[in-house]
């Protein structure tokens, strides 16, 4: 089974060289931490900045240099500022090849609920919405079952959509999923987990075709 | 040159009367309009709608109006970190409307360009659709969604000169730039004003043709929201 910085390692073996990538909040923020050798990426955020680096030393945080969630960061050589309409237009404009995001619950034909829990939780969406819309290539990074043990994995989602048909892949700590045509097919199991397990802890109908191969994580 | 610069955030702020439709700029709490929010809050301005991506936090930023309850409705796209705000939601005193924030930016822009409504895929198949036009363009659904229609921007820039040239610095530019213009009259704080010429004309981001009335702020506190930072080994 998988942590939160293993579902973080096995998205960022996914990174392929010269990406611009935007990352939501939680797990997705991990896998900057892990990008691949000799792989080189741009991060996105859409509060505004392109080339976003690591969080800056203490004493060195500006607070007019922060990420989407907020937090104080830093710059890479060949970053650049912009306003929110040109951020949202690199987004849209599909000049941003990979959103990795959280999800409360994906369906088997790839729609996605993040946003809202109705009676408990109303932050909003923020900039998930425009991300799923557009995006031709989502990586879901979620916990296979919630705390209460139930299936995120769903055949239809029950909370408010946030996007559908949209989700490509997804990772939890047991399993690397890809969303198909035909519903989600499983390709590789977390260290450890078997087949019945996942297929256990998983509402929506996995395909599985032939041998499942253990994930490699470094 | 045309002077845009007035002295006081007071006179900056003149016209602002209850119920108006306000834009404000800012994420979180990076690029806010310090000094005119805290001005708000003294000229108890109520049943205010406001336009912003976010609703600060209890004790700063717009959370500064929630309190005094100067806020009837709220147009953001993320509205955590507020309990204040969450209280007065749930309990029906403030209305909320939350939309994608691309589509918020947009309908800033569309606004400040004279575009009356535009298509986005976003929010598409959502609840966010529910009543809106829909149209087809090469085999995917938009939405139309509408230019803001509102009285003033309150914004905030980095550096201008009296002329209303502005320049932001890094991710305090956010939906700054998206608001000015977009309102009948647009208001800006800055933390240093300097005098026309003083400033490179290739360097503006926005042309003082967008703005109104412009003022140095007298402070800026500049709070950080979540000081993340790692440590020299």
């Amino acid at each position: 089974m998988l942590d939160k910085i293993g579902i973080a390692k096995r998205i960022a073996q996914e990174l392929k060289d010269g990406y611009f990538v935007n990352l939501g909040i939680g797990i997705p923020t991990l896998v900057a931490n892990y990008i691949p050798e000799g792989i080189n990426v741009e991060i996105q955020s859409e509060n505004g900045v392109l080339g976003m680096g690591p969080f800056p030393f203490e004493g060195e945080e500006d607070a007019d240099i922060i990420n989407a969630g907020k937090q104080t960061i830093t710059t890479l050589a060949g970053a650049s500022f912009f306003d929110s309409a040109m951020s949202f237009a690199m987004i849209r404009g599909k000049h941003v090849d990979l959103t990795i995001l959280g999800a409360m619950e994906v369906s088997e034909n790839g729609d996605i609920a993040n946003w809202k829990i109705p009676g408990k939780m109303v932050k909003g969406m923020g900039g998930a919405m425009d991300l799923v819309a557009s995006a031709e290539n989502i990586i879901v990074a979620m916990m296979h079952v919630n705390k209460a043990g139930e299936s995120k994995i769903l055949k239809k989602c029950t909370l408010p959509l946030t996007g559908v048909n949209c989700v490509k892949k997804i990772v939890t700590e047991l399993a690397f999923m890809e969303v198909t045509d035909k519903g989600i097919r499983l390709l590789e199991r977390a260290p450890g987990v078997s087949v019945e397990q996942i297929v256990a802890a998983t509402e929506a109908t996995l395909l599985i075709v032939g041998e499942i191969p253990e994930m490699v994580i470094e | 040159m045309i002077n845009k610069n007035v002295n006081t955030v007071q006179e900056a702020l003149v016209g602002i009367e209850n119920g108006m439709t306000l834009l404000l700029g800012g994420f979180g709490l990076c690029g806010i309009p310090e000094n005119c929010i805290a001005e708000l809050v003294q000229k108890e301005t109520s049943q205010l709608t406001c336009v912003s991506n976010n609703a600060g936090v209890d004790d700063f930023g717009l959370g500064l109006l929630l309190q005094k309850k100067q806020i009837k409705k709220m147009i953001s796209s993320y509205v955590g970190e507020n309990a204040e705000f969450e209280r007065q939601m749930l309990s029906g005193e403030l209305e909320v409307e939350l939309i994608p924030q691309g589509t918020l930016a947009e309908r800033c822009r569309a606004a400040q360009a004279g575009i009356p409504a535009f298509y986005t895929p976003a929010g598409y198949g959502t609840e966010v659709a529910e009543g809106k036009e829909t149209r087809d363009f090469n085999g995917k659904t938009h939405i139309l969604e509408h230019a803001f229609e509102a009285d003033f921007s309150i914004i905030k820039a980095w550096k201008g000169d009296t002329a209303g040239n502005l320049i932001f610095k890094g991710t305090a530019r956010n939906f700054n730039p998206c608001m000015a213009g977009a309102a009948k009259i647009t208001i800006v704080e800055v933390e240093e004003l300097v005098e026309a010429g003083t400033l490179d004309p290739n360097q503006i981001h926005i042309p003082g043709i967008f703005v109104q009335r412009i003022f140095q702020g007298e402070k800026y506190e500049k709070r950080i929201e979540q000081r993340t930072v790692r440590t020299k080994n």
